[in-house]
């Protein structure tokens, strides 16, 4: 084997070595997708962000037009503060409402804005005023249990005073409730 | 009765003791290799044509084996993987699955275990034979140093070559799943690819995989070279070096994969 055979050969590996891993950048990794081009930064603050994370998108309408640039906590108002990064293409009006959304139901979190209607556009470092909280599970199954306890027990003082008497339409007072309901 | 009890435990103990001086002896002398290749690699570098040789036979040559396993390794886990995430009505996170545990883990570690026993071996068995035929004392007696002349373009080339294999086990791989995956079972294209690329991250995914294969390029040459190395110059002592280098670039291998991933996802 002469050294321009091998030159060659070992050429041939080094280019498909560095095509794997170009396809793998580009194709299987978000190198593509993760620069926004030139950002600017807003903040919101939080009562509660869940489990939301630093490079996590933020989406208007469905489509990424940020990413969460950091989290941090507020020690004086007991707030998280939420640096977002919004690609410059893209302005939004002053009272964007920013909400904390889940993908799915056990998918990851992501910040979704809603634009209002404010002539004003926020800038660099302005910050978003309405904001509204990830929601937790636990908090909404034990909201949905204390609505529901106290729905009963009215409908029992009112329709019925004495509530071992019909227990067949307590049963169907409770039950009318359901999760697609305004009341929940 | 009592002095045969402690003669023989005091056998056990000098055998124990002898094994750990042994063994310590060895990583140093081990040791003591690594600094002198690295101490020489400049001379190996000016003669780059060296390294190109060896790369050729333990990159080039290694491809066929790597490319082949890759296709059915990615294969194998599009089609396990599938037949569990459909029983939770998520197919779609196939790509995602294939791809983090490709790029993440098998990638480095396969490619690493392979080139053990296909480059490593070659290595030992080389090395060991040019001590036994006497190879090295005479490019000594020439005042050609064998370590700058021997052993550190070997050095190099599977340094060199490690991750570039590792990247391409891991592409290939991919493939292999994707075809199955796709066409085969009838998963959403667009799906498996965009969820794919939302959840790897080239810097935590991509980039820690291919730090992995350096490490395990470095600590898979490096033993296979020692082995040869400090082989007994007869044909048993060659064998059971080559044996020595498999045995022990896998252990280290999968030893190191868990330090090293450890290290990653607790940043």
């Amino acid at each position: 084997m002469d050294r321009t055979t091998i030159d060659l050969w070992v050429g041939v590996f080094v280019a498909l070595g560095v095509a794997a891993l170009l396809g793998l950048a580009m194709k299987v990794g978000n190198l593509t997708s993760a620069n926004l081009g030139p950002t600017y930064s807003v903040s919101a603050a939080f009562e509660n962000v869940g489990s939301l994370k630093p490079h996590a998108p933020v989406k208007s309408a469905g489509v990424v037009v940020g990413r969460v640039d950091s989290i941090n906590f507020d020690g004086l108002k007991f707030e998280a503060i939420v640096k977002i990064n919004i690609d410059q293409r893209y302005n939004f009006p002053k009272d964007t409402f920013a909400n904390i959304y889940t993908a799915g139901l056990l998918g990851e979190q992501y910040i979704g804005l809603e634009a209002g209607g404010d002539e004003d556009t926020l800038k660099n470092g302005d910050r978003i005023t309405k904001t509204q909280d990830a929601i937790v599970l636990e908090k909404m199954i034990s909201q949905f249990l204390f609505s529901k306890a106290s729905e009963t027990k009215t409908d029992n003082a009112d329709v019925n005073p004495a509530p071992t008497a019909k227990p067949l339409e307590k049963k169907a007072a409770g039950k009318t409730l359901e999760l697609g309901d305004p009341g929940f | 009765m009592i002095k045969l009890l402690v003669i023989a435990i005091a056998r056990i103990l000098r055998n124990m003791g002898a094994g750990m001086i042994e063994s310590v002896w060895r990583l140093g002398a081990g040791a003591r290799l690594f600094f002198l290749t690295i101490f020489y690699s400049g001379q190996s570098f000016r003669r780059f044509h060296l390294i190109m040789r060896e790369i050729y036979f333990t990159g080039v040559l290694s491809l066929l084996i790597i490319i082949v396993s890759a296709f059915f390794v990615g294969m194998v886990l599009a089609l396990q993987g599938y037949n569990t995430l459909q029983k939770y009505g998520s197919s779609e996170a196939i790509g995602v699955l294939v791809a983090l545990s490709l790029v993440r883990e098998l990638g480095p570690v396969v490619t690493a275990l392979l080139f053990a026993g296909r480059a490593g071996t070659a290595i030992t068995a080389e090395i060991g034979l040019m001590k036994t035929t006497e190879q090295l004392s005479a490019m000594e007696m020439m005042a050609v140093s064998p370590i700058a002349r021997v052993v550190a373009p070997r050095f190099w080339a599977g340094v060199i070559s490690m991750p570039i294999l590792a990247a391409l086990f891991s592409m290939v791989g991919i493939l292999g799943g994707y075809l199955v995956a796709v066409p085969l079972i009838g998963v959403d294209q667009g799906a498996f690819w965009s969820q794919m690329q939302a959840n790897v991250d080239f810097r935590l995914d991509i980039v820690d995989g291919l730090i992995k294969s350096l490490v395990f390029g470095v600590a898979c040459t490096m033993i296979a070279l020692f082995e040869g190395f400090d082989a007994p110059p007869t044909a048993e002592g060659v064998s059971r070096a080559t044996t020595r280098t498999v045995v022990i670039s896998s252990l280290t291998v999968l030893g190191l994969d868990f330090v090293l991933t450890s290290f990653m996802l607790a940043v």
